[in-house]
């Protein structure tokens, strides 16, 4: 690690006044991914600007319909949330399967998806459920959040307060681990919501998260795993191939765990 | 069995320190004034080095100082070595590449050692080596095992133009052929042995210390065998002469091989103390470990078996390849022959074996002794070829592994081993009737029932332990003897230190060999230390691996225990004033035979040292007495492993569902440790059957260089192992120890494997069967399935 100065603003305002006047700052959230990286040096900032000490980015409410999550919010406490459970057990199962307990208990809602890890969780639970992504200066759809491999809408210095999440869907997420990391190697997200279905795939895109329609239009005429049968796959021309798996694997495992995620989202 | 003595379940002394956190290990170790060692490494598979820079780097804060290979060829600090030579067919040495500490000219693999920079800290010395500025012309890098000799490769060393180490052979090549053309049927296989990464919990450390005062070097490290490092370091790498050069191995938290090797990084901090004049400490990142901690395993080989028209086993033919790396690592040479083609007999009488070893270099990390070193090897190759063959003889695989068994003792195979005693039969029976094989059936229908696929595979194994007797391997190219020393010191209060060359790196010495000298003195447990690790305090030894600590090092207690009963009786004769033909020694107290006279072992102990009741011409005082143990016959451990699996045909994963061992290792002396030893052993086997192995790309990347892209095994990948044992005491030593270190990790590729392709309709398939792979599998075997 290199050494850098460290900032711990108390209000979003001067979180944000900061981020406006420091040179070359990192905002730290939960740190699950910046400080590894920075401890095998290959991530330098000379500011890191630590959100931790901000009691608005925290907490989770039920407002109408829609689950209002703090960006710094962990994903313990989103799996624990008795809200959460109630109003969307799968976005609770979905957290409960990020990492393990030290990272749940360190890691945030709103770093994970300021990241945009292509092997991150939230990703596609958060595209499939249609969530809305609050930041200091604006609203923005999932759909328009996530825009490729580590990257995102967000501006330079620009920072998420809140993730709104709509209730009221079957929702449901699969994934499978790489062997060795951990992480999701195809992780797929299904949301039924009245007649529509979403399907959102992570983990395995070699452009991040993504929706797979043809397995839409299917669930949307009948929702069940029997519905996918037949439906193409997603092209491992548009998919990750590593020493874990090659393309074609992952395009195979994107139907396997879709069937799942569909399985136990209709409850069955 | 009640008590603390031999067979006794006894709780491990030494846990209460490692779980609370109060261990001692070399990175606990600081000593005062001490600087930080960071080594700069190579970038590159192959490359020269034209040109280091290092004045820009030198004038950063906090440098100490910044040594590179010219310095190390300057003050004449020998080359790391390979301690067993190992000769060609044609009787040719093997091709052995030079192997500087920092790296001269030329680099070698990912992670050579290029430069130490030495400064106030560690954080100093990494902002230091990344302003080092390294001229390097890159060369293409040998990466490939298959295709390493090909004419018109890269060379790694110019001892070597085609970069063979050496081309070996054992066995009866004419008498193997004439097998062959009476075969009835020949089963052959190709197979890999996956290269492994050893990643013990502890990574390598070293504090080098120099007392300019004494001219004396202490070296603090992370060794199996830290007698073994002085005499390296002192006879052939010349840092000082052995009296002048104490080796501490404190605490080390694992090691399965890969801290048997002397390595650059402890040799430079040696060196370098006296060089800068501070203590210098280096520790291992696990990135580092991952780089430069020798490796194990990585071969290629094809078998073939030759079978008569009963089903009896002719003759063997193996031909294997090994990865040696970049250069001969410590013992990288022993590993691919002499701990590898002798153990191809399995537990079969096969009456003509053959094997071939061509070993090669290669731009990649040194490749040694990992967690049974070559008897892994030989166990996956032999039951790999067991189950297939039995399959294409359309018989049952523990029918035909019955078939063959050696049933008689001792057994003289055609590849140097003599079996001394064993009971496969017993162990497979047992193996059988405890896991249930006959249910496996059923088992298999309720898994089809919920789309699984059940596979059951058996590993019968063997390993060659105790090594070895000194003259044995020294004629076969051993540098050094194996046999191992003991010292029982005996204090005035009957309180007893056992000195031992043994090294505890998590096998428990310091409980069972103290369960050993209680039981024998009849004192508690209590009341007896293990000290070792200390080359001033023990003050020769052979070390700990190949499962030779209880066979051989404690058979040198035991030596050392005779002597010091056999003076105990002769003190006891004056306390008692008896004839000294009439003391018995029995539960802790000396007796006068057919009277009611006796005293206690620390009573006695006490009179030794006031020698009150004695005189000098009679006898010497004090309790004290020592032994060397060189035993005469390697011990065979052997056993039965049932490995059953569940494969989910979606997505190719594996599970084992049920696991049975049934170990033969002789007398036991701490049940509870030993089925630790082999829980572990198995996990380990399961790792490389299911989920290790590194890899290298084109241009010699270690891509697997973090457990981001290494599996390694976790508690949760396991299932719980029924663990049983027969017996069949060792008749070569004192205790009838075969040993148990390595069994698990020996036993456990070939079940798995055996069971998976058993699940699959015997499709072939390679280590590791990943999900990736069994799906592939999978679907190669539902495809001919649908043929």
């Amino acid at each position: 690690m290199y050494n850098f100065d460290f900032h711990r603003p108390s209000t979003l305002r001067q979180a944000n006044g900061l981020m406006g006047k420091l040179e070359d700052a990192k905002l730290l959230a939960g740190g699950q991914t910046l400080l590894p990286t920075m401890k095998q040096r290959l991530a330098s900032p000379g500011q890191v600007v630590d959100l931790g000490g901000i009691p608005e980015l925290a907490g989770i409410e039920q407002k109408g319909r829609n689950l209002v999550i703090g960006a710094m919010t962990t994903h313990a406490e989103v799996a624990g949330s008795a809200l959460v459970k109630a109003a969307l057990p799968g976005l609770a199962a979905l957290a409960g399967s990020i990492g393990d307990p030290h990272v749940r208990n360190r890691g945030t809602i709103g770093g994970s998806i300021a990241n945009n890890d292509p092997a991150a969780d939230y990703p596609g639970g958060l595209l499939a459920l249609g969530a809305t992504i609050v930041t200091n200066k604006r609203r923005l759809a999932a759909s328009d959040f996530f825009t490729g491999l580590f990257s995102t809408a967000l501006d330079e210095g620009e920072i998420i307060t809140k993730v709104i999440v709509p209730t009221g869907a079957k929702f449901a997420y699969a994934k499978f681990r790489n062997p060795a990391s951990r992480y999701a190697m195809v992780g797929v997200a299904v949301a039924k919501k009245g007649g529509k279905v979403a399907v959102a795939v992570t983990g395995a895109g070699s452009d991040g998260v993504f929706r797979w329609e043809a397995a839409e239009a299917a669930l949307q005429k009948r929702f069940s795993a029997k519905a996918l049968d037949g439906v193409a796959t997603p092209s491992a021309k548009n998919l990750n191939g590593d020493i874990h798996a090659s393309a074609d694997y992952r395009s195979h495992l994107i139907g396997v765990m879709a069937r799942r995620a569909v399985t136990t989202a209709s409850g069955k | 069995m009640a008590g603390t003595g031999i067979g006794a379940r006894v709780e491990r002394k030494e846990d209460f320190r490692f779980i609370t956190g109060k261990g001692n290990y070399t990175d606990d170790i600081n000593r005062p004034g001490q600087a930080y060692a960071y080594f700069l490494r190579s970038p590159h598979a192959h490359a020269t080095i034209k040109k280091i820079d290092t004045k820009k780097a030198a004038a950063m804060p906090g440098v100490v100082a910044i040594l590179t290979g010219d310095d190390i060829e300057k003050d004449k600090v020998g080359g790391l070595i390979c301690g067993w030579m190992i000769h060609s067919k044609d009787g040719s040495p093997m091709k052995s590449g030079g192997h500087p500490a920092l790296a001269q000219g030329k680099v070698r693999y990912v992670g050579d050692h290029v430069a130490v920079v030495i400064a106030e800290s560690l954080a100093e010395a990494k902002d230091a080596a990344e302003a080092i500025n390294v001229d390097y012309e890159k060369l293409a890098p040998v990466v490939d095992l298959a295709t390493a000799t090909k004419k018109g490769s890269p060379v790694v060393h110019d001892v070597s133009p085609d970069n063979q180490v050496y081309d070996w052979h054992l066995g009866d090549k004419a008498a193997v052929d004439a097998a062959f053309k009476k075969a009835k049927h020949v089963t052959k296989i190709d197979l890999v042995n996956n290269r492994l990464v050893p990643n013990p919990m502890e990574p390598r450390a070293a504090v080098g210390d120099y007392n300019a005062g004494e001219d004396a070097f202490t070296l603090y490290t992370t060794s199996q065998n830290p007698h073994v490092a002085r005499l390296v370091l002192s006879a052939f790498i010349g840092i000082a002469p052995e009296h002048k050069l104490r080796v501490i191995a404190p605490d080390v938290g694992g090691g399965f091989g890969s801290k048997i090797f002397i390595y650059a990084e402890e040799t430079v901090c040696v060196w370098a103390a006296k060089k800068v004049g501070r203590p210098v400490k280096w520790v291992s990142d696990r990135t580092e470990a991952f780089l430069a901690d020798a490796h194990g395993r990585d071969h290629m080989t094809h078998a073939e078996m030759a079978i008569d028209e009963n089903g009896k086993i002719l003759g063997l033919h193996v031909k294997t390849r090994a990865n040696l790396g970049a250069y001969l690592s410590t013992f990288a040479s022993s590993v691919p022959t002499y701990l590898y083609v002798p153990l191809l007999s399995g537990q079969y009488n096969i009456p003509a074996i053959y094997g071939e070893v061509e070993a090669v270099y290669t731009n990649t990390a040194p490749v040694d002794a990992y967690r049974g070193a070559g008897r892994p090897e030989a166990t996956f190759v032999i039951e790999r070829l067991m189950e297939v063959a039995a399959r294409e003889l359309g018989m049952d695989p523990a029918a035909f592994r019955r078939k063959n068994f050696i049933k008689s003792f001792p057994h003289q195979t055609p590849v140097i081993m003599c079996y001394d005693t064993g009971d496969y039969d017993a162990s497979l029976k047992k193996a059988m009737e405890t896991h249930d094989v006959k249910g496996f059936a059923r088992r298999k229908r309720e898994s089809a029932k919920v789309g699984k696929l059940r596979g059951l595979g058996y590993s019968a194994y063997i390993e060659a332990c105790g090594i070895a007797p000194s003259a044995a391997v020294g004629s076969l190219g051993a540098g050094v003897g194996l046999w191992e020393s003991a010292e029982v010191r005996v204090n005035p209060v009957g309180t007893v230190e056992v000195l031992t060359g043994s090294h505890s790196h998590g096998q428990g010495h310091e409980t069972t060999f103290a369960q050993l000298v209680a039981g024998r003195l009849g004192i508690p447990i209590e009341n007896v230390s293990i000290v070792h690790g200390d080359t001033d305090k023990v003050q020769m030894g052979m070390g700990t691996y190949g499962s030779r600590s209880g066979a051989v090092g404690m058979s040198a207690i035991v030596k050392a225990l005779d002597k010091i009963e056999a003076k105990a009786k002769k003190v006891a004769s004056f306390v008692l004033e008896a004839s000294e033909a009439d003391i018995d020694f029995k539960d802790g107290q000396f007796s006068v035979k057919g009277t009611d006279k006796s005293v206690d072992f620390a009573s006695v102990a006490l009179q030794a040292y006031i020698a009150h009741k004695f005189t000098g011409e009679q006898l010497e005082p004090g309790l004290k007495e020592g032994a060397f143990y060189d035993p005469t016959n390697f011990t065979f451990p052997s056993g039965v492993h049932i490995a059953e699996v569940e494969i989910d045909p979606e997505t190719g994963t594996t599970e084992i569902v049920k696991w049975t061992a049934v170990d033969d290792f002789g007398v036991i002396i701490n049940p509870m440790i030993v089925e630790g030893q082999v829980h572990g052993g198995i996990a380990q086997g399961i790792g490389q059957a299911l989920m290790e192995g590194a890899v290298y790309d084109k241009n010699g990347q270690l891509l697997t260089a973090s457990y981001m892209d290494y599996q390694m095994p976790r508690a949760g990948d396991l299932p719980s192992f029924t663990v049983g044992h027969t017996t069949t005491p060792c008749p070569s030593n004192p205790l009838g120890i075969k040993g148990c270190g390595e069994a698990g990790a020996i036993a456990a590729p070939a079940a798995v494997i055996n069971a998976i392709t058993d699940a699959l309709g015997h499709e072939g398939i390679a280590m590791p069967a990943t999900p990736q792979a069994v799906w592939k599998a999978t679907q190669a075997s539902l495809a001919k399935a649908a043929e």
